[in-house]
């Protein structure tokens, strides 16, 4: 039997994916949270300014410490994919080179989230 | 999605046309720092590596953060986050949908360009004071 539906009807049947919105509101998240954590980091190497290594790694090696920069880590990280994703959008042209540099964007921006996490990992694990 | 088609149309003019003002610059320099901080982020791996790695590695990044290159660039470090920072907060109150008619647009410009600068010396003093340059 044919659809009787119509075309308006059909897509309204389907629903939205609901995510029309998630860049725009994981870039305000993000941002948000990147406010006190890179507060907190900046403080942290204020006070860090004249410490050696043994001083250093024992204050990166408090778990508390870790868990506000692992924080940092995934949230500065997410920000700024989203960010350079905008960059490249407005300012890439060619379909080939735009698609080649959004996936660079996603591949540097995991790289250094993973680097800085495991750094931390190892430094509070040992 | 299709390739638009590379038919010659009239452009409207681009920035170089316009009078500087201070919320244009700002726009600009939101997305620059943005783009610093982004690269600035092989800085943060590097010395979180170097630091997980052992005192061998650590002491390059020392040698290099103290140089008066590194230093510079540190500064502009910090500046660049302060910047984006306020840059951001500005762009949460107008989300509120405040603050867009002009008078306030060029009062939270006037904060945005002048506070961060004071926050970066501020920091960079403290940062000397605990070095024990004081």
């Amino acid at each position: 039997m044919a659809d009787m539906r119509t075309p308006l009807s059909r897509a309204r049947g389907l629903g939205s994916a609901k995510k029309g919105t998630e860049h725009f509101w994981m870039q305000r998240v993000t941002a948000l949270a990147n406010i006190p954590l890179t507060v907190f980091l900046v403080g942290a190497l204020v006070v860090h300014a004249g410490s050696d290594y043994t001083t250093m790694t024992g204050f990166l090696g408090n778990p508390f410490i870790g868990v506000v920069l692992l924080l940092l880590i995934l949230s500065a990280c997410y920000h700024m994919r989203l960010g350079m994703q905008v960059v490249i959008e407005d300012y890439v042209h060619g379909e080939a080179t735009k698609l080649l540099a959004l996936i660079v964007n996603q591949f540097f921006t995991l790289t250094i989230a993973i680097a800085c996490a495991l750094a931390v990992a190892k430094l509070v694990i040992g | 999605m299709s390739e638009p088609s590379k038919t010659a149309r009239p452009l409207s003019p681009h920035i170089q046309i316009y009078r500087w003002t201070l919320t244009m610059m700002l726009s600009i320099l939101h997305r620059a720092s943005g783009i610093a901080l982004y690269a600035g982020t092989g800085l943060l791996a590097w010395w979180l590596l170097a630091a997980a790695s052992g005192p061998d590695a650590y002491s390059v990044v020392q040698g290099v953060s103290s140089a008066w290159y590194g230093r510079l660039v540190l500064f502009g470090y910090t500046w660049a986050l302060f910047h984006h920072m306020f840059g951001g907060i500005r762009h949460f109150i107008w989300d509120t949908g405040r603050g867009f008619d002009l008078k306030h647009v060029e009062i939270l410009a006037r904060i945005t360009a002048l506070v961060p600068p004071v926050l970066t010396l501020i920091v960079w003093v403290a940062a000397y004071a605990y070095l024990g340059a004081f």
